[in-house]
């Protein structure tokens, strides 16, 4: 979707304002509401995709003046009462139903390293052959879907070179709504600064975008 | 503490506008119906208050300088040489290392949301996933990294690596001068936590002090 999280070359965003001696948590909610969403996302009912996308829906007003952790927050509000985890009554009574379903077993604390360990590897094994080779030349399509994707807005339509041929990839344009993985090669696309940015970029300069095949044409114009 | 912005008219679930209270009621929630054990929570926050951080990534740089066997492994498959550490799982399971040299220096970004290595460099601060910083890395990485107090030479060339996918990136920052007779624990303690992401550059010791 075009939204606001897509942000690459937006202007009017202010200065960059680095903190000196950052804490890793500001307050002791934020490290509760990433822990909440850690252990919630264990169950393996959504996937990265889907939560991504949760958090792009937050209308744009909202989500330009919320803080990261309110994002993750609200996005994970969303995903518990889709995926039944709670009732809407219970988020606003604050408190479990009594006599509701109770759940599966949860994340044990002794399971949490494993699970830090483990991860969750989006590459999937395939034999199928990659479209494109390191060198060629390809174009961004130029595609505006209203759900998930990972295809930025600057890129589209502009032309670059594959660098890497990372291997095969689960899709988050599916993947987030839950239709499948569709897996399929992924590449680093390097597109020079002056092909999306014009002139005034520096000739030096370039940008690697990392790209599913389904984003990508040969650049027969090359 | 108040939440900045709430409005509640628009809460459709009259939840508490501070973020604090309703994290507070989720948690509880949750736990009443057996779906969180609070125990895990506490061991998820701890890890990545003490044990994965950028001390983890700084290992791996010092690693790299000190042995360029190992140098070798970590550009050609940076999560296996990462993994030979100890280091690797959620959100680096996928890792790929990028190398600074005189002619090239590299910037790590997330212009969609706020992809970042956790196994080698912890959670992102909060610059990294700012729309500021997400907006302008791509665009205008000069201006960025000047902000930043890094003025690159015009000459250098300058690669943005925007992390779109599930690829997370490490920059290996340049080694100093002067740092030849350094240990790697030593060399290890100069590699900063901004060098990896590529807004700063790794400085040499300050003379005077031990190497």
């Amino acid at each position: 979707m075009n939204g606001v999280h897509d942000m690459g070359g937006m202007h009017g965003m202010g200065p960059v304002l680095p903190e000196r001696d950052e804490p890793v948590f500001h307050h002791r909610w934020e490290a509760r509401a990433y822990a909440l969403v850690r252990a919630m996302g264990a169950f393996g009912r959504w996937n990265i995709d889907a939560s991504r996308h949760q958090r792009e829906l937050i209308p744009a007003a909202e989500l330009l003046r919320m803080s990261y952790y309110e994002r993750w927050l609200a996005g994970l509000r969303e995903l518990l009462l889709q995926h039944g985890f709670i009732t809407a009554e219970e988020l606003a009574s604050g408190k479990a139903t009594p006599g509701g379903a109770k759940g599966t077993p949860a994340l044990p604390a002794a399971n949490v390293q494993a699970f830090i360990a483990r991860g969750s590897p989006a590459s999937r094994e395939s034999g199928c052959a990659p479209r494109f080779r390191a060198g060629q030349r390809v174009r961004a399509r130029n595609l505006n879907p209203v759900g998930h994707t990972r295809l930025p807005r600057y890129v589209r339509g502009k032309s670059g070179t594959i660098g890497r041929v990372h291997g095969v990839f689960v899709f988050p344009d599916t993947n987030a709504h839950f239709r499948g993985e569709s897996p399929q090669h992924l590449y680093s696309v390097r597109f020079e600064a002056r092909e999306l940015w014009g002139e005034a970029a520096a000739a030096t300069d370039a940008v690697y975008v990392d790209l599913w095949e389904d984003y990508l044409d040969a650049d027969r114009a090359a | 503490m108040k939440s900045r912005h709430t409005h509640p008219e628009h809460d459709e679930h009259r939840m508490p506008s501070d973020p604090a209270l309703q994290v507070l009621a989720l948690e509880s929630i949750l736990v009443d119906k057996g779906l969180v054990d609070p125990q895990a929570l506490d061991t998820l926050v701890e890890s990545y208050e003490h044990r994965i951080g950028p001390r983890n990534g700084a290992k791996v740089v010092a690693r790299a300088w000190k042995d360029p066997a190992y140098k070798a492994r970590l550009l050609a498959d940076a999560t296996a040489a990462i993994a030979e550490l100890g280091f690797g799982g959620l959100q680096g399971e996928h890792m790929l290392a990028v190398e600074n040299t005189p002619a090239v220096h590299n910037l790590v970004v997330c212009t969609l949301c706020s992809c970042y290595p956790y196994p080698v460099l912890g959670l992102p601060p909060v610059w990294y996933k700012s729309a500021a910083y997400r907006s302008r890395a791509v665009i205008d990485p000069r201006g960025v990294l000047r902000e930043f107090g890094l003025q690159l030479p015009e000459e250098t060339q300058i690669r943005v690596w925007d992390s779109t996918a599930e690829l997370r990136y490490l920059v290996v920052p340049q080694r100093p001068q002067g740092t030849e007779a350094m240990t790697e624990e030593q060399l290890a303690s100069l590699v900063t936590r901004d060098a990896m992401i590529g807004v700063a550059i790794v400085q040499p010791p300050r003379t005077g002090e031990p190497p």
